[in-house]
């Protein structure tokens, strides 16, 4: 008994934490370890969540809970009738982070926002590889590189950006993770002491939370900014609880080690909402689970064939065995909570009898085919594995046999991407700006097939006109209806099976107040608050 | 004596060449490529994705990387890590502690109980005591860690809420400037509740950690107590009527622990196979799930110089218990 | 372990050897036991399509992650279902083939290789066998789980390749036994005598040597047969064993890790189903070591 009263001492010592001192104390049960502090280099969304999220902030950030953009860092900006000049006017009086070693001697200015873009643009920029192996992957994936022509510093409190074509998607990529405002004044200084390197580890930004320290693969600690610009955080401190496994982090929620986690298993969803300690919000993710075929071989490249196999595939079960309910069938490639959304085009129903048909009248029979499950679980696909045992045992029941090959994940990236891959691929996407063009234009393109970033090879010339001329319109009705018509050529088709979108849930304590889930997928932690 | 120890440590120079050419040489030939798992399902074009590779030194010839490598590693430089871009050999001694502090736990767990448990075995042959704990260190010899420690976090923390779920100590504790052992930075701010904190997420992991090396302990103690006990001098010292408990604490047991020093020597490297799991397990940031972690995202430079470390710090210990063996025994020597 | 002192014994009194083997082999009761389990997983193994009430990757969609002793439309569920309804019983009854297989595999693969190189090191001796034991001390100086994963890592993950890996790690110890028994075999008199009359070598090693120093290797083998279950779970478990839907257990368990709180089915069953092999083949592994081993007979 004496070792269960020492032991409970030491599990309920979390508790107290919130009363002491009348520091209000939020604990977050992250999923992994960040990769760096620096979130331009990086493109998990992990990395995000502690650097970027908490410490930085960006020229215009999306409103919370929203897509639509908002004024951040520039209180305001005007866009020339061209579309090729944005002139940002920059908020004064915003204040870095101290840190140990490094006290700002002047506010944020227009030096800060042009050496943000630079060091991403300018090989010859000491900050372009700070360290060995650094690079800028999602500025590039962006195509930053051919969008972006300059970045100029009219006056202290000004920063013109020149475009070299017009480009709708510009202003949303501006809110993005990779285009957080670092302190020119900080970095310069780190340079002159050789210590470059720090930038990714010790951050200094404008956010609402100061960095305070990092135990490797173990907790962050970040404290409010009293100076931030839209007011101090409820909170006094944020902790991140670094705990990869679901089921643990699940336990620390229920036992009040933590107040907050991401990525609940889909399976323990619904032990967390009968807990009557937690709530638990949830939110349709702005991602897509897709099976591309090989359009470019046969039989693939006859879209009824396509078409049949995509009716002898149960998507239900599907969500119910893999997603556990945590997901809704997907008829379109890009998620229902984005504009431009089709709701009025029908699915291809479930019908193995009506499948089996139609690949006899296409002349395909004893067809063996392969089905690519990615060896990792992702967003937007829980376990790809389990969803290719449920279609290889559908297939089965039409006469096609289907064989599972998988790959380590960067070769099965890589590998998938040739032309000449036999079979089709389980693979997905998560939004990056909540713009269509970023599913439909990264996916689907014909200059996606030429790449491989479109896996099925589809290069459809009635489709590539409708989201190439969506992309130079500025007006977003506009935009809207020319994606709506683009997914109605895209059904006809059918390069993909489009199989889910996975639901979101954040399992919270029910002292915690003011969360608001991004459909981005980030987690931020401003405006949070935590109820005695 | 200098000499037999000068031998053995020089001996011990082609195995470390081995271990460098085996770190090396696996990790060059690991598929995939850490480029593309940066980029994710962004992708990248093949001119910037040949960029990277130069730059991170991909692009030359095999032996002149290897050479490379030998040179860095003889100035204390074993690169960077692909991931987080900060020195591998800093990665590596921030989470060594960690490891080192769970792995002396339960070793000292194994030993403290499966010593005396082994020699009571012992004494007692064909005892009921001798039966049941035989019977348990050959269960928890046969155990599947991984599982075990599975079905410890459902009972003690699941159900009876009696240990924390995972972590080192309460994150009401902070320790700037700490060592990274945290029992010791417990003792050392004084705080109150500080070390029991640190206790009690430390107790689970043991365990399942201290599973394997305790049966293996307490069933060479037992059958190194046997046969000592069945040698003349114990005989004779018995037939002269020295006390049996003498007999055993003199004799015997002295005599016992040769081969069990040999055995808890060997277990240093089974600890380091046993840390993976238990690490994983428990999400204990330590040097075992950093491994798997690096080698899952392809990680080279981490992967490489983990393996390097480790082998290393295997060796050494395999060193020490050699010499201790050396000296407690000193037959070997002057073979 | 004690070392091994057996002398020669003309291969004659094989039989007779045999006899008292088993005559101090039965003597263990936990060993029979033991003996008697392995034998009944043994026999489920190779019989598990007649003993099996379902197919092992059946998917009965209406009835995900039943818990045990449902009864369904398609019948009883003895040990419930996993998630995508694949009856468990049915799968550790197939299962079983593959623990069963991968043990056996591997120590075949360990013990061929490393008495062939333990032969030849001890035999031979001088550079040849200095070469050959540093490999074996560099393949040693790495924790095996550890060394088993980069292999994986590097192979590609599944079952075959795992299996390879940790025979890769587990024959530097066969190497060593071999070598060491070789090295106080070869100056006794009757390898002497046989390489007067004219053997030639690789005769010499293997019908004169080897068979005398059989008794380690048997007890080692055994030890490698239950750590090779184990290991091969381990990998499984991590991600790197066999590969889904391979109904291999330690696979089965990560698999089922997701659902450790919600259906404690999924996670028991395969664990106990390893850890009863296991112990099975361990106590018969120290049976056989009673049995075979002269000085503990005695004390």
């Amino acid at each position: 008994m004496k070792l269960r009263s020492m032991l409970l001492a030491g599990a309920a010592a979390v508790a107290m934490t919130a009363g002491a001192a009348g520091a209000k104390t939020l604990v977050y049960c992250s999923e992994a370890s960040p990769e760096g502090f620096d979130p331009a280099p990086y493109t998990s969304g992990t990395t995000f969540d502690a650097s970027s999220h908490p410490v930085y902030d960006q020229l215009v950030e999306f409103k919370p809970g929203t897509t639509e953009v908002e004024p951040g860092l520039a209180k305001s900006w005007d866009i020339s009738d061209d579309g090729l000049t944005y002139t940002f006017h920059l908020r004064p009086g915003v204040k870095f982070h101290s840190v140990q070693g490094f006290t700002p001697t002047r506010d944020f200015n227009a030096d800060d926002v042009v050496f943000s873009f630079d060091r991403q643009a300018d090989k010859n920029n000491p900050y372009y590889q700070y360290a060995p192996g650094i690079s800028y992957e999602y500025y590039n994936a962006m195509d930053l590189p051919k969008i972006l022509k300059s970045v100029e510093k009219v006056d202290d409190m000004t920063v013109k950006f020149t475009l070299n074509e017009p480009n709708a998607p510009f202003l949303a990529d501006l809110a993005m993770d990779f285009a957080s405002i670092m302190s020119k004044e900080y970095t310069d200084k780190l340079a002159s002491e050789g210590k470059e390197a720090e930038l990714n580890n010790v951050p200094v930004g404008t956010g609402p939370f100061e960095f305070v320290a990092y135990q490797k693969d173990a907790v962050i600690r970040y404290k409010a900014n009293p100076d931030y610009f839209k007011g101090k955080a409820p909170i006094d401190d944020l902790i991140f609880a670094i705990t990869p496994d679901p089921a643990v982090r699940m336990q620390k929620l229920q036992a009040g080690e933590c107040q907050i986690m991401p990525y609940p298993t889909p399976a323990d969803i619904d032990a967390l909402k009968a807990d009557p300690n937690l709530k638990v919000e949830e939110q349709p993710g702005l991602n897509v689970a897709y099976l591309a075929y090989n359009t470019k071989m046969a039989p693939f490249d006859n879209p009824k064939v396509r078409k049949a196999l995509n009716m002898s595939i149960n998507k239900q079960a599907i969500i119910d065995a893999v997603f556990q309910g945590a997901g809704q069938v997907a008829k379109n490639p890009i998620p229902p909570t984005m504009w431009g959304y089709n709701k009025d085009i029908k699915d291809d129903s479930y019908d193995p009898e009506a499948a089996k048909k139609m690949l006899a009248d296409a002349g395909v029979k004893d067809l063996t085919m392969n089905i690519w499950a990615m060896p990792v679980q992702r967003p937007y696909m829980p376990n790809a594995r389990r969803t290719a045992e449920l279609m290889q045992s559908d297939l089965a029941k039409v006469g096609v046999t289907a064989n599972i090959v998988s790959y380590e994940w960067g070769e099965y990236l890589e590998k998938s991407k040739d032309p000449n891959r036999n079979g089709a691929v389980i693979l997905g996407w998560t939004g990056d700006n909540g713009d269509p063009d970023n599913f439909l234009g990264v996916l689907l393109s014909c200059a996606g097939a030429e790449t491989g970033a479109n896996r099925a090879f589809w290069c459809d010339k009635d489709f590539n006109d409708l989201i190439n001329k969506a992309k130079q319109v500025s007006d977003q009705s506009e935009r809207a209806k020319l994606y709506e018509q683009a997914q109605v050529v895209f059904k006809e088709q059918a390069p993909w099976d489009t199989l889910a979108h996975s639901t979101v849930f954040m399992p919270m304590s029910k002292k915690v107040t003011g969360y608001v889930m991004s459909p981005l997928g980030g987690h931020d932690f401003y405006g949070v608050d935590i109820s005695e | 004596m200098i000499r037999f120890f000068i031998g053995k440590i020089l001996w011990l120079i082609p195995t470390l060449i081995g271990i460098t050419i085996v770190a090396f040489g696996f990790v060059r030939v690991l598929p995939g490529d850490p480029v593309l798992l940066m980029a994710g399902e962004h992708g990248l074009t093949p001119e910037r994705h040949a960029e990277l590779a130069a730059a991170l030194g991909f692009d030359r010839p095999i032996w002149q990387q290897y050479l490379e490598f030998v040179w860095k590693v003889l100035h204390g430089d074993l690169g960077n890590s692909l991931v987080t871009h900060r020195p591998v050999l800093h990665e590596f001694f921030t989470l060594f502690p960690a490891t080192l502090e769970l792995g002396i736990c339960a070793m000292f767990l194994a030993i403290v109980i499966g010593v005396p448990v082994g020699v009571l075995a012992a004494i007692r042959r064909g005892s009921w005591f001798d039966q049941i704990s035989m019977g348990a260190a050959l269960v928890g010899y046969s155990m599947p860690i991984f599982w075990w420690g599975l079905l410890l976090i459902i009972l003690f923390s699941g159900v009876l809420h009696w240990t924390p779920v995972s972590g080192r100590i309460s994150l009401m504790y902070y320790f700037p400037n700490g060592t990274n052992f945290m029992i010791w930075d417990a003792i050392a701010s004084g705080q109150k509740g500080a070390l029991t904190s640190a206790l009690s997420h430390l107790v689970l992991p043991a365990i399942v950690l201290a599973t394997i090396p305790l049966a293996v302990i307490a069933r060479q103690t037992r059958s190194a107590m046997l046969e000592v006990l069945g040698e003349d001098y114990v005989r004779t010292a018995r037939a002269k009527g020295m006390p049996p408990r003498r007999v055993i604490g003199v004799h015997a047991l002295r005599n016992a622990m040769i081969p069990v020093i040999t055995t808890i020597g060997l277990q240093v490297g089974m600890l380091m196979a046993g840390a993976i799991l238990t690490e994983t397990i428990f999400s204990w940031p330590g040097i075992g799930k950093w491994m798997v972690d690096s080698i899952s995202r392809r990680d080279y430079p981490s992967v490489q110089g983990g393996l390097l470390l480790i082998a290393v710090i295997v060796m050494l210990v395999n060193l020490i218990v050699d010499l201790l063996y050396g000296l407690i025994n000193p037959r070997i020597r002057h073979r | 372990m004690t070392e091994q002192t057996q002398s020669s014994i003309p291969v004659g009194t094989r039989r007779a050897q045999l006899a008292e083997f088993w005559f101090y082999f039965k003597e263990n009761r936990g060993a029979v036991i033991a003996l008697v389990v392995f034998t009944l997983i043994l026999l489920s193994a190779i019989f598990a399509q007649f003993l099996s009430p379902h197919a092992p990757d059946m998917q009965y969609r209406d009835a995900l992650l039943a818990p045990p002793l449902t009864d369904t439309a398609h019948g009883h569920f003895w040990l419930g279902t996993d998630a995508v309804g694949r009856d468990i019983l049915a799968r550790l009854l197939f299962g079983a083939r593959y623990s069963l297989f991968v043990g056996f595999f591997v120590v075949v693969l360990a013990l061929s290789a490393g008495v062939i190189l333990g032969l030849v090191a001890g035999w031979f001796g001088g550079w040849i066998d200095t070469v050959i034991m540093r490999v074996m001390d560099v393949i040693l100086a790495f924790p095996s789980l550890l060394l088993a994963l980069v292999f994986v890592a590097v192979l590609g993950p599944g079952l075959i390749n795992a299996m390879i890996a940790i025979a890769i790690v587990y024959q530097p110890h066969f190497a060593r036994l071999t070598r060491a028994a070789v090295l106080s075999e070869k100056n006794r008199d009757y390898v002497m005598a046989a390489q007067v009359a004219g053997a030639r070598n690789t005769r010499l090693m293997f019908r004169t040597v080897l068979p005398n120093c059989l008794a380690p290797l048997i007890v080692q083998g055994t030890l490698s047969f239950s750590n090779a279950i184990l290991d091969v779970a381990a990998l499984g478990f991590l991600g790197m064993g066999a590969q889904p839907p391979t109904p291999e257990w330690g696979t089965m368990l990560s698999e089922a890790r997701e659902f450790i709180l919600r259906a404690w089915w999924v996670v028991t069953f395969p664990g106990l189903a390893i850890l009863i092999t296991v112990l099975a083949i361990n106590l018969m592994g120290d049976g056989l070591r009673d049995a075979l081993d002269p000085k503990l007979k005695r004390s």
